[in-house]
């Protein structure tokens, strides 16, 4: 809501921006006219001046919503696991266990190595991508007009709409495949598996490299980019069916029933998300401990 | 759709999450899971035990219960023999007590008739020889018809 009344363009881009902080070039030309007359740290103004701050730059938003829910999930689950009793458990105990379980049985059965990283990576995944995607069910307006009234101009509060998190957790994930990878099969050996597959042969090393390297990359941008992409479209629609509240009584009631829709649906994908991220993870690092 | 410093960040709080679900969320977790586990199976295992000890007991208690009853059978079955020969050899004592009793009666009777018999005969002789120095009118020798006197004893 960049002004009293937006444009529904303006309102919509007004929602895809995040709350930057960074630096901006020298001589840049600001949103009041003024110049920079040389390189400062400073909250983006717009689209245009984040755009222009490049890799200097963090969306303040999307980090604090992420550490938040982070902290929200290992608190909740740290708790549970300091009075956790063998006995007959509370509920939420049995809420944490059932969810724990869940997580386990499903790396039992894709994970055929030893290593006590996995499952609680898988955990962690899943809960915190559920947790960052479930934000995407909260009203679209709420928060960022709340924060509005408080002086905060921008505010996109699901973490995984933004690349910048799902392609961070890809790459991390990426890192432990390399290390494990390494790790269990040796450099040699994680060379061989590069250069002679899938044709045993030294005549097609580079079409081998060429098509492994490729597959290898293609992992963790297709983990980060399928949770962005799927969560992105998702808050679009949302973002859409709220625009329709302004086109008059009959498209506001038809949008709400539409919201509703969506927002039942959406707590499928959501969830689905991040069982996939997890599930891929999984698979991914178990794919590292195989020895051919 | 800006890449910047927010992806070294995210991973950095990523590598920060998991390590601590590590080493405080994961493992009290599991283990009270797999000790609850145990503490299930092992109860169960007690269960059924509890119920198979049931069973062998009552069916234990069921053959002693027969045995008794067989053993009580048993025990009254030799009483009633007992009592049966205890009155018996009651009966069979009494009849020879009574025997014994009558045979000792009629050995003393025969006893006392002997003795009077043999008082009679001595009288018979004396009344005999009184009678018949009464009639012979002297004295007879006693000495001398004693032989005749005790023939006529022996013939009373």
């Amino acid at each position: 809501m960049a002004g009293n009344n937006p444009t529904t363009t303006e309102y919509i881009q007004h929602h895809l921006t995040n709350l930057t902080y960074g630096k901006l070039p020298e001589g840049y030309e600001r949103y009041d006219g003024s110049v920079v007359t040389e390189a400062t740290w400073t909250m983006a103004h717009g689209a245009e001046e984040a755009a222009a701050m490049g890799f200097s730059a963090i969306h303040v938003d999307s980090l604090a919503w992420s550490f938040g829910l982070g902290v929200l999930f290992c608190w909740l689950f740290a708790s549970v696991a300091k009075k956790a009793t063998t006995g007959v458990p509370g509920k939420l105990q049995s809420c944490v266990e059932m969810i724990v379980e869940f997580v386990e049985g499903n790396v039992k059965d894709m994970f055929h190595g030893r290593n006590p990283l996995v499952a609680p990576l898988a955990l962690t995944i899943f809960v915190w991508v559920f947790l960052m995607n479930l934000m995407d069910l909260v009203p679209v307006d709420l928060v960022p007009w709340l924060l509005m009234q408080a002086g905060v101009e921008y505010q996109k509060i699901v973490p995984s709409t933004d690349p910048n998190v799902t392609l961070g957790m890809a790459l991390g994930v990426f890192i432990l495949m390399l290390y494990y990878a390494i790790k269990i099969k040796g450099v040699g050996g994680f060379v061989k598996e590069l250069t002679l597959h899938p044709f045993n042969h030294p005549v097609f090393i580079p079409v081998n490299l060429f098509m492994e390297l490729v597959g290898l990359l293609a992992k963790p941008f297709s983990l980060g980019l399928r949770l962005f992409g799927n969560m992105y479209a998702g808050e679009m629609i949302f973002i859409l069916i709220a625009v329709m509240y302004s086109a008059g009584l009959f498209f506001g009631i038809f949008g709400g029933f539409l919201q509703i829709g969506w927002a039942i649906f959406h707590i499928l994908i959501i969830t689905l998300q991040a069982f996939i991220f997890m599930v891929l993870t999984v698979v991914y690092l178990s794919m590292s401990h195989e020895d051919h | 759709m800006n890449i910047n410093y927010t992806l070294i960040g995210q991973m950095i709080f990523f590598a920060g999450f998991v390590l601590f679900c590590m080493k405080y969320v994961w493992p009290p977790l599991v283990t009270a899971l797999t000790e609850r586990e145990k503490k299930i199976s092992d109860g169960l295992a007690a269960a059924d035990r509890a119920s198979k000890d049931l069973e062998l007991a009552q069916k234990k208690a069921m053959e002693e219960l027969k045995e008794a009853k067989v053993q009580a059978a048993t025990l009254i079955e030799q009483a009633n023999k007992r009592s049966s020969q205890i009155v018996d050899e009651a009966k069979e004592t009494a009849r020879q007590e009574g025997e014994r009793l009558i045979s000792v009666a009629k050995a003393e009777i025969e006893q006392e008739k002997n003795r009077v018999k043999e008082e009679l005969r001595a009288e018979v002789a004396t009344i005999a020889i009184a009678g018949a120095e009464k009639i012979l009118g002297s004295s007879i020798d006693a000495s001398k018809h004693s032989e005749l006197l005790d023939k006529l004893a022996a013939e009373i």
